[in-house]
Order: structure tokens, then C-alpha cells, then sequence
């Protein structure tokens, strides 16, 4: 489209970098300084108690809030480096919160998210339309095309916003609370379809997900960031931080650790 | 849900209808004129019924169409900066100092071209005020901005009650002539008309960053919406049209927040068709309005206010029912 996107990203940099990252909100510190780098194929779950400072990190993760010390690249850029359309083709947020003050049908919803692939005067074309009904289908939702946001259950709604993100397409995906909403089967299956699009070759795909799930983290993380809500943080790969200690003491809660054909178990005492 | 979506509706039903409108305000009225009259009217003709058309009725059909367009664009955008489906031009006070200055000019006995001068500078006061308050340590956030502006046209509204009662009666059948809405008095239509259009040609281009808008600011901003400046671009427009209609015509209501709604019923909530659709739409019923306000019960003139609710409230609940089933 314009000669910004050859340039973007680097070649060979790794999808997401963060580096000596620190966060405060108000006079609150709510994680020290941290550094992760995130490669293609890999997923990054993070994990902590209540307002231990999840969202906040991942928002800071996506560009949508400055550090208070620190960097964060992507694609080994800056945001600030990145125009803002440039930066959605490349990275996708999906938000805790769905609101629709508006009737709207479930197709059109999910073709927002072809927004940044389009230009300034651009219409959504027969391929883009394509697109979404491709992403409505990975979701379980093929012929709900022209129902209206407003009339569908949470889990669905839940459903049509992984679909909208599906559809923007980007290359790291940054996931607040993916199971909100979702019964157990369909977490499982929206945890299978991210991992699926973040495993395969070549696509050079990345994910970052905020769970409360400590079982379903240690089944699909590759690293964890444990946030103990005093602003500590844990940082490393996945059986580094899953330790029934560490655990304990960042969410308050005795937990206990099971082996249980060759997985890892958390049960809380 | 099935909606005709395409672009081709507004040229097609609500162009044409736009213009029978505008035809119908230069031929009703006490002087009976034919088709013939009105063209060579327009063509620049002489004798009575060109100059009642040329004099009286085209600049008050301009005026009626224009403010029509510019509630119901202003109140499109309201809805979408507010994400609210019950905003409408008024909501933030603009209308409330337009009044409270118009009001005082009244009671100062001011001419005609100072009362309208003196509507745009409260209506403008106003948007900065509420935008002064409401930006407060820089979050608005558009909960704040509601408050905040709710608040201020409360205490406009108060005012001009205050004046209302202190006023010589004289004075209070002006007072309430401006604040019911009328385009009789409007002389100088074509400053509103291409206000419109500027609006429209400034927000087009931004139409499918509103629609991202309308799906939350956290979202928008991930898809790489600069929200931000599209927020206050946003706010400031809506309120210089509302500003320029409430000057030209008063505070008439009910078009701004009931044709956006009835524009969404039949076409959806795409930005870039609900916004051109709801100009003409909303030209359109205040002009229908605006003649049946002065020929139904000629020679009485009726508040043209009652008259769009009057057309538009059966309108509305036909389509609201028929959109359920």
C-alpha cells in the first residue's frame, strides 16, 4: 500500500521485545523492571491475582500506553516508529470488554476488523467479506452472519470478537482474558485455534495471553510472566515459574502441584 | 435482519424525495403558484409569484432543509463521539447557551442580526466550556463529557427560565418563538447550507474510523484509529453545526436525535452510508415540517417543532415495529 509497510518490520527481529519495562499507575508501582522477547511460534501467558496490573501490561505491550521506564518493540521497532495503521496489520488486541451501544449484524461486526488493511476511501471488498466469514466459521459461528450483536449470549459475543480479531490478521495477537464468557469446550477450542495459527510455519505468528487459568497456562504457555500484585514480577519459561511456591505466594492461596499423565496439575488446597 | 446497505438508497429514494420536498415548499402556500411559476421563479422571472418564491419561500426552504441536515449529521455524530443511542445535538449544552445569549440579547432589545450573533458566540461559549471542563487533567472520558455537559444545560435551562420570568411581556412571545424553532425569520439560509456541506466533505473521508469508533475507544485505538484527535475533530464539529443551525432557525428539536435512529432502522450503522442519509433525511422532514408548519392552519403559523414530531414519531414506530419481526 505505501512504502512504510516493505520497511516494516526488521527482518529476523524478534515479533515482540520488551526491555527493562517498568509500570506505575499513580504512585503505584505495578511490576519492576523486566525484560521478554517473544519469537514467531511462541505464546507468553500472564498471570496473577486481581489488579495485580495484567491488562495494564498487556495494553502497554500493545502501544496503547507508555511505559513509565522502559521500551517496547515490535517487529524490532518502537511504536512510536510504527504509523498507527501499520502497526494494526502487524499486532491485534482483543479487549476484555465488548460494548455495543448500537444494533449491529455479526458480519459486519467482524469486518471492523479489516480496518487498518484498508485505504482512506477503501470498501470492504468480496475478499475481505471472505475473510471474515473464513474467521466466523474457526469460531463456530458459520450462519450467524446477519445476527444482530445485541441478541447474542456473552460466550458468542465472546466468539464474534476472537473473530474480529481473526479477521484484522495480524501477526502477534495480544489476548485479554480469551476465555471470558467461553464454556469449557469452546475455551479449549479458541485455546487450540491460537496455538494452531501461532505453530504453523512460516506464518511467523506470536501470542500473548492474559489467563486466570493456572492449568490451561501451563498446557499452552512456552514462558510465563507471574505478576505477584506488590509489583514483583517472575519472569521466564514455562517450568521455571510454575512452582507451587511461587504460585502460592503471588496469589495467596495454597496450591499444590500434581504430576498426572506427564502434565503438570495445580489443585488448590 | 435484512438491510439494503448499498449506497445506491440514498441516490435513489432519498435524493429525489429531497428534492420533490423542497418543490412542494415553493409551491404550498396561501398564493396558489404552478410548476411553471416555480421554474421561471428560479430562472430568475419577474411578477408577484416569482418574488413570494425568489423572497420568501426558497430562502425559507433553504434555511428549513440546511438546519434539518445539520441536526441530524450533528446528531449522528453526537451518538457516535458519546456512544450513547439517546445523544442528540442538544445533549451538551450547545443549544443551552445559544439560548441564554439570544434570550439576553432579547431582553437588551437587540436587533434581529445581534440575537443571531449572540446565539453562535453562547452556543460556541458553551462547547468551551463543556469541552474545558469535561477535558479537566486530559482523560475525558465520554461519560465526563456527558456529565459535564448535561450539567451545563441544566444550568442554561435554569437560566433561561430566570429570564423567562423576568421578562416584560413584550419581550416573552420573542423569547418563545426562538426557543420553539422558526425558519420564517431566516434571511441568510446560504452560510448554513455550505457549512453542511464542508461538514460532510471533512467527515467522508473519516466515516469508517467512526464505525471502528462506535465499537469502543480501546478497540478503535488497537485498529489503529488515532482516537484522540478524532474525538475532539469530532466534538468540535458536531457542535459548530449544531451552533449554526440553533443561530439560523432556534433550538428545534427531535430531528437531530429521531433521524439518525430512523436511518439506522432501514440502511444500519455504517458510518458512511448514515451519515450522507441522515443529512438528506433530516433536510428533508424539516422541510416537510417547516410547510406544513405554515399552511395546514394558514394563516396561523404552527411551532415547526410540533410538526417534525408530528411526521416523524409515526414514521419511526412503523419502523421500529417492522424491524423487530
Amino acid at each position: 500500500m505505501n512504502a512504510a509497510r516493505r520497511a516494516l518490520p526488521v527482518d529476523d527481529a524478534p515479533l515482540l521485545e520488551a526491555e527493562r519495562l517498568a509500570l506505575q499507575v499513580g504512585e503505584r508501582w505495578l511490576c519492576c523492571e523486566f525484560s521478554l522477547s517473544l519469537s514467531a511460534g511462541e505464546c507468553l501467558v500472564l498471570l496473577g491475582p486481581n489488579g495485580a496490573g495484567k491488562t495494564t501490561l498487556l495494553h502497554t505491550l500493545a502501544g496503547l500506553r507508555e511505559p513509565s521506564v522502559g521500551q517496547v518493540r515490535i517487529g524490532g521497532l518502537p511504536y512510536a516508529a510504527w504509523p498507527a495503521l501499520e502497526a494494526a496489520c502487524f499486532r491485534g488486541l482483543l479487549a476484555q470488554q465488548q460494548p455495543d451501544p448500537f444494533a449491529a449484524g455479526v458480519l459486519e461486526t467482524v469486518l471492523v476488523g479489516r480496518h487498518p488493511h484498508l485505504g482512506r476511501w477503501g470498501w470492504e471488498g468480496a475478499e475481505d467479506v471472505a475473510i471474515a466469514r473464513r474467521a466466523l466459521a474457526e469460531v463456530g459461528l458459520a450462519g450467524f452472519e446477519q445476527r444482530d450483536v445485541q441478541t447474542l449470549s456473552g460466550g458468542e459475543r465472546q466468539r464474534v470478537a476472537i473473530a474480529t480479531l481473526l479477521t484484522q490478521a495480524p501477526r502477534l495477537f495480544l489476548l485479554d482474558e480469551p476465555l471470558n464468557h467461553l464454556d469449557l469446550h469452546h475455551q479449549i477450542a479458541a485455546l487450540d485455534l491460537f496455538q494452531r495459527l501461532v505453530r504453523e510455519d512460516g506464518a511467523g505468528r506470536g501470542s500473548v495471553l492474559v489467563l486466570h487459568d493456572i492449568n490451561l497456562a501451563a498446557r499452552y504457555a512456552d514462558h510465563i510472566i507471574l505478576l505477584d500484585g506488590r509489583g514483583g514480577v517472575i519472569a521466564g519459561d514455562r517450568d521455571t515459574v510454575l512452582r507451587a511456591d511461587l504460585l502460592s505466594q503471588a496469589f495467596g492461596h495454597p496450591l499444590r502441584r500434581i504430576e498426572h499423565a506427564g502434565r503438570a496439575v495445580f489443585l488448590p488446597d | 435482519m435484512r438491510r439494503m446497505r448499498s449506497p445506491l438508497a440514498i441516490a435513489t429514494v432519498l435524493l429525489p424525495v429531497a428534492v420533490a420536498a423542497l418543490f412542494w415548499a415553493l409551491v404550498a402556500g396561501d398564493l396558489p403558484v404552478a410548476v411553471d411559476d416555480v421554474v421561471a421563479a428560479l430562472a430568475g422571472g419577474d411578477g408577484l409569484s416569482a418574488t413570494v418564491i425568489r423572497e420568501l419561500r426558497l430562502p425559507r426552504a433553504i434555511a428549513a432543509f440546511a438546519c434539518g441536515g445539520l441536526l441530524a449529521t450533528a446528531g449522528a455524530l453526537m451518538q457516535v463521539l458519546l456512544r450513547n443511542p439517546l445523544a442528540d445535538p442538544y445533549i451538551l449544552g450547545i443549544s443551552g447557551g445559544a439560548a441564554v445569549a439570544a434570550l439576553g440579547a432579547i431582553t437588551l432589545g437587540a436587533a434581529t442580526f445581534w440575537v443571531d450573533a449572540s446565539a453562535f458566540v453562547g452556543a460556541l461559549t458553551a462547547m468551551v466550556v463543556v469541552f474545558g471542563l469535561a477535558h479537566g487533567d486530559g482523560s475525558w472520558t465520554q461519560t465526563r463529557l456527558l456529565l459535564t455537559g448535561v450539567i451545563v444545560a441544566a444550568g442554561c435551562g435554569a437560566a433561561v427560565s430566570l429570564m423567562l420570568a423576568l421578562a416584560p411581556d413584550t419581550r416573552v412571545m420573542s423569547m418563545l418563538f426562538w426557543m420553539m424553532g422558526d425558519a420564517s425569520a431566516a434571511a441568510r439560509p446560504w452560510p448554513a447550507v455550505v457549512v453542511l456541506v464542508l461538514a460532510l466533505v471533512v467527515v467522508m473521508p473519516f466515516a469508517r474510523d467512526l464505525n471502528v469508533l462506535a465499537r469502543g475507544e480501546l478497540t478503535a485505538r488497537a485498529l489503529g484509529v488515532r482516537v484522540g484527535h478524532l474525538r475532539i475533530a469530532l466534538y468540535v464539529l458536531a457542535s459548530l453545526l449544531t451552533a449554526t443551525s440553533v443561530t439560523l432557525v432556534g433550538s428545534v428539536g427531535f430531528v437531530g436525535l429521531i433521524v439518525p435512529h430512523l436511518v439506522r432502522l432501514v440502511l444500519g450503522n455504517d458510518q458512511r452510508v448514515l451519515i450522507p442519509a441522515a443529512a438528506l433525511a433530516g433536510g428533508t422532514l424539516l422541510t416537510l415540517a417547516d410547510t406544513a408548519a405554515r399552511t395546514v392552519m394558514a394563516p396561523q403559523q404552527l411551532p415547526v417543532g410540533v410538526l417534525t414530531a408530528l411526521i416523524g414519531v409515526p414514521v419511526f414506530l412503523f419502523l421500529l415495529s417492522r424491524s423487530k419481526a
